[in-house]
């Protein structure tokens, strides 16, 4: 096609111009075009960029299976991971009971972190970009106030206690969330369908949400304690039941908002000239949004509002390789994940036995990182 | 106003690049334009001019399909611009980005974006948004930044850059789509008067070597007169006057749809327009007859 167009034009600049004009053209542009190819670079994603995220990630699940109140030698945990393999066969020195812990409890509690971490940062990374907002995060649309909601409903109505087969509150939360997402969308598309509109109807519809959540509340104070610590967050498991549910949607999310990696850069100069160069702007946010809702909503709904990480995942890899979407996005998953589960590490060590909820370690260790990135980078990110 | 004779270069072409029929726009209850029919030849440059609120921007919006319109706009190679009637509305916007390359009055900085990666989003069109940079798409845009003597700002940011530079920049994205026309919206509105040489006198070059077709909207009047083949003057939603510079840049006619006073001095490059101070006013008034009745010879 590209190649059709061409021959048409030189054809056509060939008969309008009587003189020599476009054969000079022609020439100019051979002999310049091979020095101008050779330094022309995309910033697309390097390889060492990726490789530093999967170091990130390596060197965070290391420390998140050897790390807790039994000692256990990183290396042996290695070796026993090794071992798990098929067609792998190799003598960790463990005990059973050490092993017992590495596998049933820290490796699922491990990848339970990778996944929500990975999950929230690319979901704010994908909102950031579809709204052109470096305020935008997962909850924008209301999902926190939502799943807050319906969290809240399902603890105070005891649905909770003793149903050992399907856990109702992140069900609970997981509707409510999406329900604040629906609600959020609809609403705006009455206003007008612009970005703000859309970001202002989220604002109303989590105002309401919350306003509901603080009513039910009131009428259930006994239920505080327990739906405070919802709120506040937690990594925690039992067993594989958890990374097996959220998996799906993390998977579901991350093929489609990277799919769109491309059309969200072309959404950066606007839906005025996002159009004008062929794509649809509206329908890219709305598939892009609803994608990173769908994943923001099972996070949520499954280790509670963990705040932070959807904007400073982002931002940090924003400030240290670049802003564009095909950068952000691969390496938000990656370095979201390993962050997420470096906080949880410290959410149970540094006050063991005692938990500490894990939205007040990622704001924690999250803000003084970000301000350091903030101080030393010299790239003009937003 | 008759319509003008078509300079020589124009008669070559038999079926004009773009046509506007009838078009009419109502945005917000507001008639914005009310039958505009304008036909622009292929390699012809027609600069839109007209007093503020007149439908200029509106026009160039409708022919991008970013307002919904009544009438028809016919583009040359592609079929039926009316929206809403295409079945493929992706192909259908792939077709009017290679077709039809738009340079906004003020386009969006993206933050952090550098000039090759934004000079490449004008390859969008032809790679599909999906898909990866092509070795074609690196050569255009490596050629199209040399072109215009971008090559060394090729990594640094737009937002970086100074207005004029930016402009080049954008013209540079443009060009990469390369599409058969250019639209130009107030392209010299930020630029002090060098740069709005520069930038007017690239465009005129790119157009003859690469065949481009060009409608601009310009506010200045003697510009609009040096630069391009045509005028034409929306005034109220639809075309008053089209033709040539000197035909359609009278006092009359600035009189009439502009509301202001002015002298024009002939020139061989074209008319130049100059506002009258009304202190002025009446001692030059003896003159003004005489200088709207001469014309090139």
């Amino acid at each position: 096609m590209s190649t059709e167009s061409q021959s048409h034009v030189s054809e056509r600049s060939a008969g309008l111009n009587a003189d020599l004009s476009a054969d000079s053209t022609t020439a100019e542009a051979t002999t310049h075009a091979p020095a101008a190819t050779a330094s022309l670079h995309s910033s697309g994603l390097t390889l060492g960029a990726v490789m530093a995220a999967v170091a990130a990630v390596l060197i965070a699940v290391s420390a998140g299976l050897a790390v807790g109140p039994v000692n256990i030698a990183a290396h042996r945990v290695g070796l026993q991971l090794l071992d798990a393999l098929p067609a792998v066969s190799l003598d960790s020195g463990l005990s059973s009971i050490q092993i017992a812990i590495v596998e049933q409890i820290r490796l699922p509690r491990v990848a339970l972190g990778l996944l929500v971490g990975a999950t929230l940062s690319m979901s704010g990374a994908a909102y950031q970009g579809a709204f052109r907002n470096p305020l935008a995060d997962p909850y924008l649309l209301g999902i926190a106030a939502g799943a807050g909601l319906g969290a809240t409903i399902a603890i105070t109505s005891n649905l909770g206690d003793g149903a050992g087969a399907l856990d109702p509150v992140p069900l609970a939360a997981f509707a409510g969330a999406l329900v604040s997402v629906a609600v959020s969308y609809l609403v705006g598309h009455i206003g007008g369908r612009s970005t703000a509109s859309l970001i202002l109807a989220g604002i109303a519809v989590a105002s309401f949400l919350t306003a509901c959540q603080t009513y039910v509340l009131q009428a259930n104070s006994d239920a505080f304690r327990l739906i405070f610590s919802w709120i506040l967050g937690r990594i925690a498991t039992s067993g594989w039941s958890e990374p097996a549910l959220l998996l799906p949607y993390f998977a579901i999310t991350t093929a489609v908002v990277l799919r769109y990696r491309r059309a969200l850069d072309v959404l950066s100069v606007g839906d005025e000239e996002a159009t004008a160069l062929g794509i649809a702007p509206r329908r890219v946010r709305l598939i892009v949004v609803l994608a990173a809702s769908l994943g923001a909503a099972a996070a949520v709904s499954v280790s509670g509002l963990i705040g932070f990480v959807g904007i400073i995942v982002p931002h940090a890899v924003r400030l240290i390789f670049g802003s564009s979407n095909r950068v952000v996005l691969p390496l938000s998953v990656l370095f979201g994940a390993a962050f997420m589960v470096l906080a949880d590490l410290a959410a149970r060590t540094v006050l063991a036995p005692a938990e500490l909820p894990i939205g007040v370690v990622t704001a924690f260790l999250g803000a003084p990182f970000f301000a350091l990135v903030l101080r030393t980078s010299r790239r003009e990110i937003w | 106003m008759t319509a003008a004779a078509p300079k020589s270069k124009l008669v070559r072409s038999q079926s004009p690049e773009v046509q506007f029929r009838a078009v009419e726009v109502t945005l917000d209850a507001a008639c914005v334009l009310r039958g505009v029919d304008l036909e622009v030849a292929t390699g012809e440059w027609v600069n839109i001019v007209g007093p503020n609120g007149a439908g200029k921007t509106t026009l160039l919006r409708a022919l991008l399909s970013l307002v919904p319109y009544s009438g028809d706009i016919i583009v040359a190679g592609l079929q039926g611009l009316r929206q809403r009637q295409q079945r493929r509305q992706r192909r259908h916007r792939q077709d009017c980005a290679r077709k039809l390359a738009y340079v906004p009055q003020a386009p969006v900085v993206p933050p952090g974006m550098q000039v090759s990666d934004y000079v490449l989003l004008g390859r969008v069109p032809h790679r599909g948004v999906f898909a990866g940079e092509t070795p074609e798409d690196i050569r255009v845009v490596g050629e199209t930044l040399t072109r215009l003597d971008l090559s060394d700002f090729a990594e640094r940011t737009v937002q970086s850059l100074s207005g004029g530079e930016r402009q080049r920049v954008v013209i540079a994205r443009a060009l990469a789509q390369q599409a058969d026309v250019l639209l130009l919206d107030e392209p010299t509105t930020a630029l002090d008067l060098g740069h709005q040489q520069e930038v007017l006198e690239l465009v005129d070059a790119l157009r003859r070597e690469r065949g481009l077709t060009v409608i601009a909207t310009l506010h200045d009047l003697t510009l609009a007169a040096r630069y391009g083949d045509r005028v034409a003057i929306i005034s109220d939603g639809s075309v008053a006057v089209t033709g040539p510079p000197a035909e359609v840049l009278t006092t009359d006619n600035i009189s009439a749809h502009f509301g202001a006073t002015v002298r024009i001095i002939d020139d061989p490059e074209g008319p130049v327009i100059v506002l009258s101070t009304c202190s002025k006013r009446a001692s030059q008034a003896p003159d003004t007859p005489k200088s709207h009745n001469g014309g090139p010879t």
